[in-house]
């Protein structure tokens, strides 16, 4: 099905599925443990040995010697696998360092060898008594530093409208503010894991991924077979933020380790192994300038970002919201990017917007503050219904404006003293803070086979995942809605390669696109059984699990009885997303109470307005914000890997030193959301919202601390060392 | 002590045998940071490391009301013994360093990190896992309100928190304080903050905190109802 226009009405439109709060349909299974994740498949494959990996003692330099006689011959040992042994490896398309390193190392941590042992505790154990000699040469590792050497990265070049240095010079009212954010790790509860087993040259990986496809395809580029010879299975996955968008070296080692050993191996990272192993959030310094009329107007708004990456990575990008959030005539971002020997920096949930926010909407809410106005109205005055980079390009939505109106409203805003370090109870200095939310609404193609049964049983097929977002529920609403069955009549199979190729889960982009693409193969359908059941006039009406056509009215099970009816389709989109832009819009409000004496800072209430297109399931759509709102609030408050500066490595790689947010630290959250369609996006007329919610939400909390103690923290997390020596005289 | 016939040690032998492999689980050999700004040999080589054939011992315990009887490798933890042995693949290796909860089981009546213990330290111990609590089919109160209230997302993190859930609650019933328990001498009531308090042990990096408490705000009321019916809570 191409989509090429905006969509008309349609059978989702009836929404006696789609759009109403549903529990998830693998919720009994996740709450029982007796949805598989990958390393669990005893059931799969016989006779599994364990992987274990040793990771590099050092960050940049090459492997002069390795021993690994004891661990060859230590008890249990079935094999050893080093660069020595793995033969000739390609790097998958996906990967910028190798994900087996040896003799040349790239980062610290990065792979030297697998252990395969019998057990677990044989292989961890074996791993210990393999002697690297490493040959270390100096890396770079502070981004401070290499900040003046950096330069423009391929393929992200500037972006000018205007003369912006002309106008922000002549702006009355201006500021110029430098922001930090720190590395971050994703942090998702299942590590990394991977069985894999070989039968001849065919390779079966049950693993944790996000992109079935790009991992079929990175596995193929990097172990040199073809693509039709791998399967990557991946039903439940134990989180993801983007930190298993990729193929890591879980899946390689355990791929080559079973080849060596001769039968199947599983392998999973180790926590400590992860931070510095896999991808993170790379580091920014961002550089905010914004020039204004007295009156608030924006004439000129700039917005650099410094990050790094190893040789032949990516910047982040953090400047991308600042071409699209706001309206002003001049106009400059740009982006540098360090060569850095630090592991691999990636996606991670909002990569680009989730750091720019936490810089733009400070500087946004500092520049308010310069006008003495308040920062809902500040942003409101400088809202744009076209993108501000090409005048008379609109927005297929933008309901910015009603996200902050409705959000100051039902968070009490006007009682905020914008005078800060004004309100206090008790020990507590009490303040609010707002930001706005924004991203985007990416469209990719996305695939799915649907079969009927003689039992009126929908089975949906597709490479889909579903990392905690919800996707088998909306996927089953989907087709539920379609072909007019209920929820209970439907069957979804996510995560296997040998199903149509999905559009996969990164970039909010999963639930608009999969479940587009099980529509368009359920539209499909609906003609076979349409054809079958001989309804040749009108558009049958699919309702209650029949087909009425013509006043005749029968059981859809029937165009089934002589054997299953199977269609399969994808959603491929036009241009309307060149002619129109398309994004998702929130308004986050925080309150906080920081101590007066201890500088310790409590969230006290968190409120999310989204505009984000139809939601298709609100009670999962309300978790994927809520759940970002933490993540955000953790990247304000605690989260940030610490870089060893000489020896070039995260040292606090576990979950005692990196420290994410828990139960005591996040009140109740409220997140509402804007009744909106959006016709131009998809025949499902919605748009993502599963990182909308971490945009701007850090923001809103150094906002918020902000206005409780009048400190200005500018260098994430916003931790109380920073704000202690500057909290207001204790009264 | 019942000697458990399959090794010939003293009790003091079990016991060093014990130590010495938990000393190992806790301080793995590699993954050393080493400076940046030399040739650096690993630790200087102390000539062939002595190969040590693994200890392996008889533990019997109930799980899930089954009596089990396993013969393991003394270092291999109760988690892994779960995992791996019963292929109770329920209880989650998230960190395997007591930091996530993700393993939490119940043992004799306690929560326990599951991967901070070995399975031959529970010699005639009772386990509860997630497994245990119910199945998709007839559901424990604490995992239909989890449902209900969407208290997980990718689910990796959600028997932990359940088993973890039922716990508590059955610790603030019991009259156990929490550090955020005002006082010692009353009873502790199944309030947000303590709720919160002693939850703070699982962590969920989807972040479903909001939607947890509100599960266990609800089997609480329920448990409480029960009570002044006088009925037995599930």
């Amino acid at each position: 099905m191409k989509f090429d226009t905006p969509a008309a009405a349609n059978p989702i439109d009836q929404l006696k599925v789609v759009g109403k709060a549903t529990d998830r349909i693998d919720g009994p299974l996740k709450t029982t443990g007796t949805a598989p994740y990958a390393y669990e498949r005893h059931d799969v494959v016989a006779n599994q040995a364990h992987g274990f990996i040793l990771g590099s003692a050092i960050a940049k330099g090459r492997i002069s010697r390795m021993d690994i006689a004891a661990a060859k011959v230590a008890p249990g040992v079935i094999a050893v696998v080093t660069a020595e042994n793995a033969g000739t490896l390609g790097k998958g398309k996906w990967n910028t360092a190798a994900l087996l390193g040896g003799p040349e190392i790239q980062h610290y941590h990065q792979a030297v060898a697998l252990v395969v042992a019998e057990t677990f505790e044989q292989a961890r154990d074996a791993a210990g008594l393999i002697k690297v000699d490493y040959q270390a040469e100096a890396g770079a590792y502070d981004l401070a530093a290499a900040r003046n050497g950096a330069t423009v990265a391929k393929g992200e070049p500037d972006s000018t409208v205007g003369d912006f240095n002309g106008a922000y010079t002549a702006a009355p009212v201006q500021l110029d503010a430098t922001y930090t954010t720190p590395d971050q790790g994703h942090a998702m509860m299942e590590p990394h894991a991977t069985i894999a087993a070989w039968n001849g040259d065919k390779l079966t990986l049950w693993t944790a991924n996000q992109m079935i496809n790009w991992g079929v395809k990175d596995v193929s580029q990097t172990l040199n077979i073809p693509e039709e010879n791998i399967r990557l299975i991946s039903p439940y996955i134990g989180g993801g933020f983007g930190g298993k968008l990729f193929v890591r070296s879980d899946a390689l080692m355990a791929a080559l380790g079973a080849k060596v050993a001769g039968r199947p191996v599983k392998v999973a990272l180790t926590r400590p192994l992860m931070f510095n192993n896999t991808t993170h959030r790379p580091a920014t310094i961002q550089r905010i300038r914004i020039g204004a009329t007295r009156e608030g107007r924006i004439t000129a708004i700039g917005h650099e970002s410094w990050s790094g990456d190893l040789p032949g990575g990516k910047p982040e990008t953090a400047v991308q919201q600042t071409r699209l959030l706001y309206a002003g005539a001049n106009r400059l971002t740009a982006m540098r990017l360090a060569v850095l020997d630090l592991p691999e920096g990636n996606a991670m949930r909002a990569p680009g917007e989730a750091p720019g926010l936490m810089a733009l909407e400070v500087a946004m809410d500092e520049m308010a503050e310069k006008l003495g106005m308040d920062p809902i109205q500040f942003r409101i005055l400088n809202d744009t219904q076209e993108d501000p980079e090409k005048p008379g390009r609109p927005y297929s939505q933008r309901q910015l404006t009603e996200c902050l109106r409705q959000g100051a409203e039902r968070f009490g805003w006007a009682k905020r003293d914008p005078k800060p370090a004004s309100v206090r109870e008790g020990r507590w200095l009490v303040g609010m803070g707002m930001a706005a939310g924004f991203r985007n609404n990416l469209v990719t193609k996305s695939a799915a086979r649907v079969r009927l049964d003689g039992q009126g049983m929908v089975t949906v097929e597709t490479d889909m995942t579903d990392i905690g977002t919800g996707t088998y529920t909306i996927i089953a609403q989907t087709a539920a809605e379609t072909m007019g069955v209920p929820l209970d009549k439907v069957a979804v199979r996510l995560g296997d390669s040998n199903f149509p190729v999905s559009c996969g889960s990164g970039g909010q982009w999963g639930a608009n696109n999969s479940t587009a693409g099980v529509y368009a193969a359920c539209m499909k359908l609906r003609q076979s059984v349409a054809r079958k059941l001989g309804f040749n006039a009108a558009e049958p009406h699919f309702a209650d699990g029949h087909v009425s056509s013509g006043g005749h009215t029968v059981p859809l099970a029937q165009a089934a009885k002589d054997g299953d009816l199977v269609a399969e389709d994808q959603i491929e989109y036009g241009d309307l997303d060149k002619k129109y832009q398309q994004s998702t819009f929130a308004g986050h409000f925080v309150e906080v109470a920081v101590d007066s004496a201890t500088g310790e800072i409590r969230l006290r209430r968190m409120l999310a307005v989204c505009a984000a297109g139809r939601i298709l399931n609100p009670k999962s759509a309300r978790s994927q914000v809520i759940g970002a709102m933490t993540m955000g609030a953790g990247a304000a408050l605690m989260e940030e890997l610490a870089v060893d500066k000489r020896r070039g490595f995260f040292v606090n790689h576990d979950l005692a030193g990196y420290e994410v947010p828990v139960h005591a630290d996040i009140p109740h959250q409220e997140v509402v959301f804007l009744d909106e369609v959006d016709p131009i996006s998809s025949p499902m007329k919605a748009k993502g919202v599963g990182e909308l919610g971490i945009c701007g939400v850090g923001a809103a909390v150094a906002n918020a601390v902000y206005n409780a103690t009048g400190v200005r923290v500018r260098d994430y997390p916003v931790t109380l060392d920073k704000v202690l020596d500057h909290l207001p005289e204790m009264t | 002590m019942r000697n458990h016939g399959n090794a010939d040690v003293s009790r003091r032998g079990l016991l060093l045998g014990a130590a010495a492999s938990a000393a190992l689980t806790a301080t793995p050999r590699h993954g050393q940071a080493m400076p940046a700004d030399a040739d650096v040999p690993s630790a200087p080589h102390p000539g062939p490391v002595p190969i040590m054939n693994p200890v392996m011992n008889r533990v019997s315990l109930t799980v899930n009301g089954a009596a089990q009887t396993l013969e393991m490798d003394t270092r291999t933890t109760l988690l892994d013994a779960l995992r791996e042995h019963l292929r109770l693949t329920g209880t989650k290796k998230g960190c395997d360093h007591g930091q996530c909860g993700a393993c939490t089981v119940i043992v004799d009546g306690r929560r326990i990190n599951s991967c901070l213990t070995l399975a031959v330290m529970h010699e005639g111990g009772s386990v509860t896992t997630v497994e245990g609590l119910g199945t998709p089919a007839k559901l424990h109160p604490m995992q239909a309100a989890f449902v209900k209230h969407d208290g997980y997302q990718c689910g990796y993190c959600t028997p932990g928190q359940i088993c973890s859930a039922v716990a508590v609650l059955d610790e603030i019933k019991a009259g156990i304080p929490s550090h955020v328990t005002a006082s010692l001498t009353d009873a502790p009531q199944a309030t947000n903050a303590e709720m919160r308090e002693r939850m703070s042990g699982n962590v969920c990096r989807c972040g479903a905190y909001s939607n947890i408490l509100e599960a266990m705000t609800e089997v609480a009321g329920q448990k409480m109802a029960d009570q002044q019916n006088g009925r037995d809570p599930a």
